[in-house]
């Protein structure tokens, strides 16, 4: 494989680093729209994929840790979104709330991202930490 | 990036509250606030204009739920100004469309409280 086509078969990573504090959670949703913007991702599917990031920062925020980690990866199929907390595991089930509930806005935050975006995983780290892993898949 | 408050007095014992910008995470205690400040003196019937706001997450829509959980306490309701079909579709997404009455605009959000 030639340097070009090898650079042609890797993803492209945008990666963002931030204080785990609320006044930068809208540096990063301009990131990820930015982002968005240049896959050629309509204004709405722009505006769900930025409130779906910033409703999964406000979780990793909520959950401790100094800094959340931010990877915006485009393939072809579309943007895989990867938020790194560093605040503590995830109990998992936290991910399968499927209902909004109006006592609970963490829940409503998670349920915003499931109806958001295309999947929604969690990874868990060997250091104790999870990773929230979302997609969403460029118009065919 | 930031949210501006402005708080009128409407007719009967209503109070409008215009919001513009975003509401998100680090605003939304600002908005809170007001909510809470009206409520505290005795508001409520409040209707909520969102049509200047570009952005709202859940942490905005629990801030406005917290109000309308308020005024409800005291025979009171919240309506809200929305044009906006991006915040709209927060709105139905959520389940809140059945929560809060969401109108086009002020005049008729006002009607329908008092």
């Amino acid at each position: 494989m030639n340097a070009q086509a090898q650079r042609e078969a890797t993803p492209d990573v945008v990666e963002l680093r931030i204080p785990a504090k609320a006044e930068w959670v809208s540096i990063a949703r301009l990131a990820v729209s930015a982002v968005a913007s240049r896959l050629q991702f309509s204004i709405e599917e722009i505006e769900d994929v930025k409130l779906a990031v910033a409703e999964a920062l406000v979780h990793a925020i909520a959950r401790g840790g100094d800094r959340v980690d931010l990877a915006c990866e485009s393939v072809p199929e579309g943007l895989r979104i990867r938020v790194r907390n560093f605040g503590g595991p995830v109990q998992p089930e936290a991910v399968n709330v499927v209902t909004a509930d109006e006592g609970s806005m963490g829940n409503l935050g998670i349920f915003l991202i499931r109806a958001l975006m295309d999947s929604v995983d969690y990874d868990a780290r060997s250091d104790g930490n999870t990773d929230l892993v979302m997609f969403k898949h460029l118009p065919s | 990036m930031d949210i501006k408050v402005n708080v009128r007095e409407a007719k009967g014992d209503c109070s409008v509250v215009d919001l513009s910008g975003e509401i998100d995470v680090y605003t939304s205690p600002k908005l809170k606030d007001a909510i809470g400040s009206l409520i505290d003196r005795g508001v409520y019937n409040l209707v909520i204009n969102l049509e200047k706001v570009r952005y709202i997450d859940s942490t905005g829509l629990g801030v406005l739920i917290g109000g309308l959980k308020r005024v409800r306490e005291h025979g009171g309701s919240v309506n809200l100004v929305c044009t906006n079909p991006q915040i709209k579709k927060i709105f139905d997404i959520t389940g809140l469309v059945m929560i809060f009455g969401i109108f086009d605009g002020e005049d008729a959000a006002l009607k329908a409280l008092v």
